[in-house]
């Protein structure tokens, strides 16, 4: 089970994270939760973080998985096009880590094959 | 798929992968055959050629339909039908376990490839690293 670290509170809604910042129930996903994890990163999410997100849950409605880098870059060149599908185009958008980032924020699970 | 396009013809040479994962156990009642292609996949995570090869009764993973059950328990449908986006295409199975199970490829989720025993042998043996669950 997950456990709860902290709470963000989201159009009145308390959100339940876990130690790394990521849902404990990914019922709670919103588009304004996302907002919310963003923000609290100092991130603004632009057309093109949301087109990327919405890939990572299709990827997870399909598969029931957190896509890893890999397979994160091959879907989004599926959905989006080869000049997207690049990791390149992805560590701008998500500095640090597009799979582990891109998750939190699309509230998903932590990506388990992504060390 | 007819069965004897999908056989290995007896002299097809086997290139070595970088890892081999051996699927023995079904999809169900223990975490063997998720744990099994969770390595896989992290290998594959990590850039390396992967293959599979399902023997025993870890051919039932294969068979359509193997999707969450009551007990809320994550089936491996949507496991195995991810392996693609993993680049892992190396699907191999034993073609003796199949039909022992009254199973032909057309039963299965994915396209394979069958191994008579000989084939089999050669292609374990072709592999320096093998992992087997």
């Amino acid at each position: 089970m997950t456990t709860m670290a902290r709470t963000i509170t989201v159009e009145g809604r308390e959100i339940a994270l876990d130690p790394e910042g990521y849902l404990v129930s990914l019922a709670d996903w919103t588009p304004a939760v996302a907002e919310a994890l963003a923000s609290e990163e100092g991130r603004a999410l632009s057309a093109a973080h949301w087109e990327v997100l919405t890939v990572l849950r299709d990827f997870y409605q399909r598969y029931e998985a957190a896509p890893a880098m890999r397979p994160l870059v091959k879907a989004v060149r599926q959905a989006l096009g080869e000049e997207k599908g690049s990791s390149i185009y992805l560590m701008r958008l998500f500095p640090e880590s597009p799979a582990k980032v891109g998750a939190r924020l699309a509230g998903l699970p932590k990506p388990t094959n992504c060390l | 798929m007819q069965d004897d396009e999908a056989a290995l013809a007896a002299d097809t040479p086997i290139a070595p992968l970088d890892l081999l994962v051996i699927l023995r156990h079904p999809p169900h009642g223990s975490s063997w055959l998720r744990e099994g292609v969770d390595v896989a996949l992290v290998a594959a995570a990590f850039g390396q050629s992967v293959g599979l090869l399902f023997q025993g009764d870890g051919v039932f993973a294969l068979v359509e339909g193997q999707r969450a059950g009551p007990l809320g328990q994550k089936g491996t449908h949507a496991q195995l039908a991810m392996l693609e986006m993993y680049d892992i295409e190396r699907l191999w199975v034993s073609a003796s376990a199949l039909r022992a199970r009254g199973l032909t490829p057309a039963d299965l989720m994915l396209p394979v490839q069958l191994l008579e025993a000989d084939a089999l042998e050669r292609l374990v043996h072709a592999q320096p690293h093998t992992l087997l669950f």
